[in-house]
């Protein structure tokens, strides 16, 4: 029985479609009883026109224009009634000046995407070749959101408790050896949890998973012929759509359920959700780009624009989204809450976010109204919020990023501390103590959750490549090797890349095994790099944003390969988890505040109580007092850990432990497996409990109890 | 093959047969029926798929409909379904939203 609420009852007619005056609240396209009310922004446009189309049909079935009457100040708003919801795709033409100076760019020829489409067609089946002819590429769907959701929602881990995992959605299970039903899909990242869940990590951030165009600048490799993609996705087309080409039920439609069963399944697990987002850029370029959604409905509020209309390029790919006016504000926040309500994932990462605190002509802010915003926003109020805390203009904000309380950020000191010390470089012993405490110098009053520390991430080199190579080897980019980074802090370990000399390879392990102790034992959260826990490699690679292939894929056989190294990052994560006194959520005090005997954390050397700060010291080692653990809340092991990165093997005192207690070994990166690492409450005691010999670039984990 | 349902209610328990293409052309059928089943109050549902051959996102639609509409006291048994529908309910989570079962008997 269709529902007649008068408020709902048609009062215009056009070509046989019945219409009404819609509300300017909610924008996007809504299903309300009997119809969809259509609602969109434009402040400079004349007339606006709605464009329906049967799915897929190249040409419109009816093109509705708003009459003037249904405008309501600058948002376009109209209901029409009895559409089939399912086989309906819509867009819009907008008609006003085309003056680049004056920043507008209307086109009333194109059909736009609207920019809160909840699916968007075009795409669904991952690099399936398009119909280029079709005029409208990238198409607006309605979703519905009725799924059954259950008990589900947010987890809300405290961020401290968390070990993150990086993944790229169709990387993770790509790869043949996967064995998975659909490989490359959301729906074979659940067949994989088990996985995740045995690994220890409890929060998945996932590379971009809103819609994009995998085919944006595809080309084909001068020499090799390779097809070169869009394959990580910072390119955004559709703000609230997932990607259907991710989704095995893409082409059916169901890439909504898909993605949140994902979520609801890895809820249930214990392990939450972070989506990496990208507001910095759009797809459409720069002037010479395509006109997709927001350039042909209002290019010169949401794009930041030069006084001669040209685009402002602080995100390297063309156009800088224009984020702290008020109106692109709103499609930022609508957007996240959207993802926080209706998907229910637990918080966000946002790539180049410095991009974010700068006016409409590119002035960093001293109180950016856009992270004041998230960072107060009630709906949000219980989502991990993250920045790169930098941007490809030079803004570099790591430490000062503005933080509201709330915000932590992408810590690219710590991965640059860690890496060189790892390499012994001279002089790091400072910092690093710095940034295994959770960066005090840099988060004095955020505090260590500030910190999310990481050695190695999708830009760049992979963990096993940190170590194998000096140098970048991006030719397969087509780029003359003149992307990705310079400065990686990287060391090939005696060799330039493969090698099957014994001495390098083990070397090579021995310094993955130390980087993900490093990273598994400092104060604030740590993030894991998909694959690096099974050494997977991308041949020197460092920038591998184009590749559909091998040199992103995670090759599953690895796990056997690799199995001591899978098994050492295993038990590490669970030694983590299995001690809070590794986890807290406040800067260490250096002092004894619960009369153990012990301040919270003390630094060491090759002596104890005597840490080498010169700078050539290769030496390091802190004691954590587990009495201090999450401030003297919880019991906790003592923790100390000694790292050598001298190319010889040293002599160590550990310090003293309170009567009747005794060190035990937890892991030793410079003994072969099983010796490497053992389980908790497997360690067996030190047989010299004042003395101990660790081999060249090596670490020991002692716990005490 | 065009969509068919029928349906039937003993003790409570409502039965479904179903088969064809459960899509948007055909999915107000379905979810007309459920609609005047639900009015009876039953205390089970069982959708006998034997000879559905494809569910497209509507036809989710309405079954998720049905396990609102019937509430989560009310159990959904979906019997003999065709590899295909399978993989959707599987693909999108609604398996775990239902019992999914290669035979059916009645409640003793």
């Amino acid at each position: 029985m269709p529902d007649e609420r008068i408020d709902y009852y048609p009062t215009h007619e056009y070509q046989g479609f019945k219409l009404r005056r819609g509300h300017p609240i909610p924008f996007g396209a809504t299903l309300v009883p009997n119809g969809v009310n259509f609602s969109i922004f434009s402040s400079s446009s004349t007339s606006c026109t709605l464009v329906l189309f049967e799915k897929r049909a190249p040409d419109p079935m009816v093109e509705i224009p708003f009459p003037s009457e249904f405008r309501i100040g600058n948002v376009y708003c109209m209901m029409v009634f009895d559409l089939d919801v399912e086989n309906i795709e819509y867009g819009y033409r907008m008609d006003g000046p085309w003056d680049p100076v004056a920043g507008h760019r209307f086109d009333k020829s194109k059909v736009l995407c609207d920019p809160y489409a909840k699916a968007v067609g075009g795409r669904e089946v991952w690099l399936q070749t398009p119909d280029w002819n079709n005029s409208y590429q990238y198409r607006a769907r309605l979703a519905f959101e009725d799924f059954d959701w259950e008990e589900d929602r947010p987890l809300e881990i405290p961020i401290e408790d968390l070990v993150f995992y990086e993944m790229h959605v169709r990387s993770f299970t790509r790869h043949p050896s996967s064995g998975v039903k659909h490989p490359g899909t959301f729906a074979a990242v659940r067949e994989k949890i088990p996985y995740l869940k045995e690994l220890g990590i409890n929060c998945l951030e996932l590379m971009p998973i809103f819609e994009f165009d995998e085919w944006e600048n595809n080309r084909r490799h001068p020499e090799s012929g390779e097809v070169l993609v869009n394959y990580w996705g910072y390119s955004t087309l559709g703000f609230f759509a997932p990607k259907a080409g991710y989704a095995a039920t893409g082409k059916l439609g169901m890439q909504v359920d898909e993605l949140k069963a994902l979520i609801k399944d890895l809820h249930r697990h214990g392990i939450e959700v972070i989506l990496d987002v990208v507001f910095n850029h759009t797809a459409e370029g720069d002037h010479r780009g395509p006109t997709i959604s927001f350039r042909g409905i209002d290019n010169k509020t949401y794009y930041m624009l030069t006084p001669d209309g040209y685009y402002f390029n602080f995100s390297g790919c063309g156009n800088t989204l224009n984020c702290n006016h008020p109106v692109v504000r709103s499609v930022v926040l609508d957007c996240l809450r959207y993802w926080a309500s209706e998907y229910h994932v637990d918080g966000f990462r946002f790539d180049l976010a410095s991009i974010l605190g700068r006016d409409p002509v590119g002035y960093p802010l001293p109180n950016p109204p856009l992270l004041e915003t998230l960072a107060h926003d009630p709906i949000l109020g219980k989502c991990k919020l993250i920045a790169e805390a930098w941007d490809a203009g030079g803004l570099y904000q790591v430490g000062s990023f503005p933080a509201y309380g709330r915000w932590a950020e992408w810590n690219g000191k710590y991965r640059d501390s860690v890496r060189k010390f790892l390499r012994s470089d001279p002089g790091q012993i400072g910092e690093l103590s710095q940034r295994i405490q959770g960066s005090p110098d840099l988060y004095f009053r955020r505090g260590p959750t500030a910190s999310i520390n990481f050695v190695t991430c999708h830009d760049g080199f992979s963990l096993s490549d940190l170590f194998s190579y000096n140098y970048k080897h991006n030719e397969a980019n087509g780029e003359n090797n003149n992307d990705g980074a310079n400065d990686n802090y990287s060391w090939n370990s005696g060799w330039e890349g493969e090698t099957d000399k014994p001495e390098i390879m083990s070397l090579r392990r021995r310094q993955i095994k130390n980087a993900l102790t490093i990273l598994l034992l400092s104060q604030g959260v740590p993030m894991v790099l998909m694959g690096d826990e099974v050494g997977r490699t991308q041949n020197g690679n460092n920038n591998a944003y184009c590749h559909d292939g091998e040199m992103n894929w995670l090759d599953w056989t690895l796990l056997e390969r690799n199995a001591d190294l899978l098994r050492y990052a295993r038990l590490l994560i669970h030694f983590r988890h299995a001690h809070p006194v590794l986890r807290n959520r406040h800067h260490f005090q250096h002092r004894d505040y619960v009369s153990s005997g012990y301040p919270d954390i003390s630094f060491h050397g090759t002596q104890s109580w005597n840490c080498d700060w010169s700078f050539y010291s290769r030496v390091f080692a802190f004691l954590l007092c587990g009495k201090h653990a999450k401030q003297g809340s919880m019991a906790d092991d003592f923790v100390y850990a000694a790292m050598n990165m001298y190319w010889e093997t040293l002599s160590f005192h550990p310090p003293s432990l309170p009567e009747g207690m005794r060190w035990h070994v937890s892991a030793n990166t410079g003994m072969s497996p099983p010796e490497d690492i053992y389980e908790i409450g497997q360690e067996p005691a030190l047989r010299d409990q004042a003395n101990f010999l660790l081999g060249p670039r090596a670490i020991m984990v002692l716990v005490g109890r | 093959m065009p969509f068919q349902v029928s349906s039937q209610i003993t003790n409570e328990v409502a039965k479904f047969t179903l088969s064809g293409e459960l899509d948007a052309s055909s999915s107000d059928i379905f979810r007309m029926e459920i609609e005047k089943i639900a009015a009876q109050k039953p205390t089970r549902l069982v959708l006998l798929v034997k000879d559905l051959s494809f569910m497209a996102s509507a036809g989710l639609r309405v079954l998720i409909f049905a396990k609102q509409k019937l509430g989560t006291d009310v159990p959904i048994y979906v019997v003999s379904a065709q590899e295909p529908v399978l993989d959707t309910l599987q693909k999108t989570g609604f398996h775990q939203s239902v019992h999914i079962v290669s035979e059916y008997s009645d409640p003793i």
